[in-house]
């Protein structure tokens, strides 16, 4: 799959946002206490923007931006339809935890539901995420059981990586954000070597002889037209096998470094930002790499033999 | 509204014939031309007289070569592809502003050009790559099994089929309602053994391919041999007669 870069953009931008938000929503939900208000304001709105920037880039990414609200109807079926309606419904809760949890409207009550409610939310706006890839049974690599459960791990693990960075950039004693972002991120590391694991032992049993019924004799002979139409230009790239190779290790060891300074960042706080900006760069190359990875069932029409 | 419907009236789609398709691309520029004018929006290509001239197309002929390892042989087969009409159809369920959707009267796959918001998920759903993307409309395109002609009461009796049909020099391309069992394609694809395109992948397709033929030297039955001399008095005569009037040294 051509790995667009306003979709990786928008996937990785708002899963972290989203990441932040339910980190934010727990830190309210356990403590039920307000926070320090310029702090909750700046995290907050770090979220919101990640998140709103990420969805505005998907949403230019689109032929005709300005009917993007019609997704909002298809619910029933679409899992991208029901990203945008869960997108939506998160942000109402979201500004009100905002204000309840920077004093700006004192109401200490309101803190820990709304924390819940957020962090619920922004979980299940990445799962909705997930399910659009996850649910595709054209390409292999995503149509796996780990694919969700990975945007969801990396969604938690580049939001605590950021929450440490805030916090030490404010000289907040970070508690357990340290600890639950360096389990988060060596989590991501496991369940994308896992994920790499399945998909490479997955059976390509889908054959160009099943796609055409002509046979296992069949060979492409002649493509229809004689430059790349949409199909090849959106689903025929496939990422070569050394360099996919090269990108999971840079993906692993970004992960790797992120999670040591986030164990670390409680003694050397300075740590922190390296840790979210790692974080952030593996999730991109993560991304990348899941786009350039799933390989499309066309293909099979275009020449491959074999998916 | 990407709910399916349950079942359809009719199941109005192709069946293409591997065996006669000669891969004239008749079919391909026909339909082009048609739905470059009609329903829905043009349908015009990037750069066309340029150095990549590049845009949408619903139907798209491939040639394959088939290899016969037992016989060191190989024979060419033309294969047109586009949309199957499938009666589930993953791309209209994707579809997130309802755009995409299969009709209930006759199992037609359409995309409403009003309300498609081009995010392409449907073309990324699509196992047969029947979806292009429209770059100068911003929105999907596919066949519509020309839903303007065959209902088209402007139109004679003869007409009112899809462009690709009525171009098809050979044949080729048979259109009609596949849940008739009682239609002369149901009736094609019994008898010709018509089969499904990836049908372990479940979208059940509505258009139907029928195999090539066997070519006569491979087939078991009917089989067209030439008779073989049984040496008597009358075959050598004719033998004889045959080396003389060929110019040839003899019987072989």
């Amino acid at each position: 799959m051509n790995p667009a870069y306003s979709v990786i953009f928008f996937t990785t931008a708002s899963g972290a946002g989203y990441g932040l938000l339910a980190i934010l929503g727990l830190i309210g939900a356990l403590t039920g206490a307000q926070l320090q208000t310029l702090f909750a304001l700046i995290a907050i709105a770090l979220a919101l923007v990640l998140i709103t920037a990420g969805l505005l880039s998907s949403t230019f990414h689109l032929g005709h931006p300005e009917r993007a609200w019609r997704a909002l109807s298809q619910w029933r079926t679409s899992w991208l339809s029901r990203e945008g309606v869960a997108a939506i419904f998160t942000y109402p809760p979201a500004l009100l935890f905002g204000l309840v949890v920077s004093g700006l409207y004192t109401n200490e009550s309101l803190i820990a539901p709304l924390g819940f409610i957020i962090a619920f939310m922004a979980m299940i706006t990445v799962f909705t995420t997930g399910k659009i890839y996850a649910s595709l049974t054209t390409i292999r690599a995503w149509n796996q059981p780990l694919t969700v459960p990975v945007y969801l791990i990396f969604a938690l693990a580049t939001g605590a990586s950021l929450m440490l960075a805030l916090l030490s950039l404010f000289t907040f004693n970070s508690g357990l954000v340290g600890p639950f972002a360096m389990v988060a991120l060596l989590l991501a590391a496991l369940m994308k070597i896992l994920y790499w694991r399945a998909i490479d032992r997955a059976p390509r049993d889908r054959t160009m002889a099943a796609a055409t019924g002509l046979g296992d004799g069949v060979r492409q002979w002649e493509t229809p037209h004689t430059t790349k139409n949409f199909v090849q230009r959106e689903m025929g790239f496939v990422v070569a096998r050394r360099h996919a190779e090269k990108i999971r290790r840079i993906v692993l060891a970004l992960l790797i470094i992120a999670s040591l300074s986030s164990a670390f960042a409680g003694a050397l706080p300075a740590l922190a930002p390296l840790a979210a900006l790692a974080s952030l760069l593996a999730a991109w190359a993560e991304r990348w790499l899941f786009f350039a990875e799933g390989e499309h069932v066309v293909t099979l029409f275009y020449g491959n033999p074999r998916t | 509204m990407t709910m399916l419907p349950e079942t359809t009236e009719k199941k109005l789609g192709l069946v293409i014939d591997l065996d006669t398709c000669v891969g004239c691309q008749a079919c391909a520029t026909s339909c082009k031309e048609w739905n470059a004018q009609g329903y829905s929006a043009p349908l015009e290509d990037e750069d066309p007289r340029g150095k990549d001239p590049h845009g949408p197309w619903l139907n798209r002929i491939h040639g394959y070569e088939v290899l016969d390892e037992v016989r060191e042989d190989s024979r060419i087969v033309h294969f047109p592809r586009s949309c199957l009409h499938c009666e589930t159809p993953a791309c209209v369920i994707v579809c997130p502003t309802g755009a995409s959707y299969k009709r209930a009267e006759d199992g037609i796959v359409l995309v409403n050009p009003d309300t498609c918001i081009g995010c392409k998920l449907c073309s990324w759903a699509c196992p047969y790559g029947a979806r292009e993307y429209d770059v100068k409309e911003g929105i999907m395109r596919k066949c519509t099994l020309c839903v303007d002609r065959i209902y088209n009461e402007n139109f004679a009796e003869e007409d009112r089929i899809p462009a690709c049909v009525r171009a098809c020099p050979t044949s080729a391309r048979h259109y009609g309602d596949l849940g008739d069992p009682n239609s002369d394609v149901s009736k094609l694809v019994k008898e010709r053994g018509g089969f499904d395109l990836l049908p372990e992948m479940g979208y059940k397709p509505t258009n139907k391919y029928l195999p090539p033929r066997k070519r006569r030297d491979q087939a078991e039955e009917g089989r067209e041999a030439l008779p073989k001399s049984d040496r008597s008095m009358v075959d050598r005569l004719f033998a004889l007669a045959d080396s003389l009037l060929s110019g040839k040294a003899g019987p072989h």
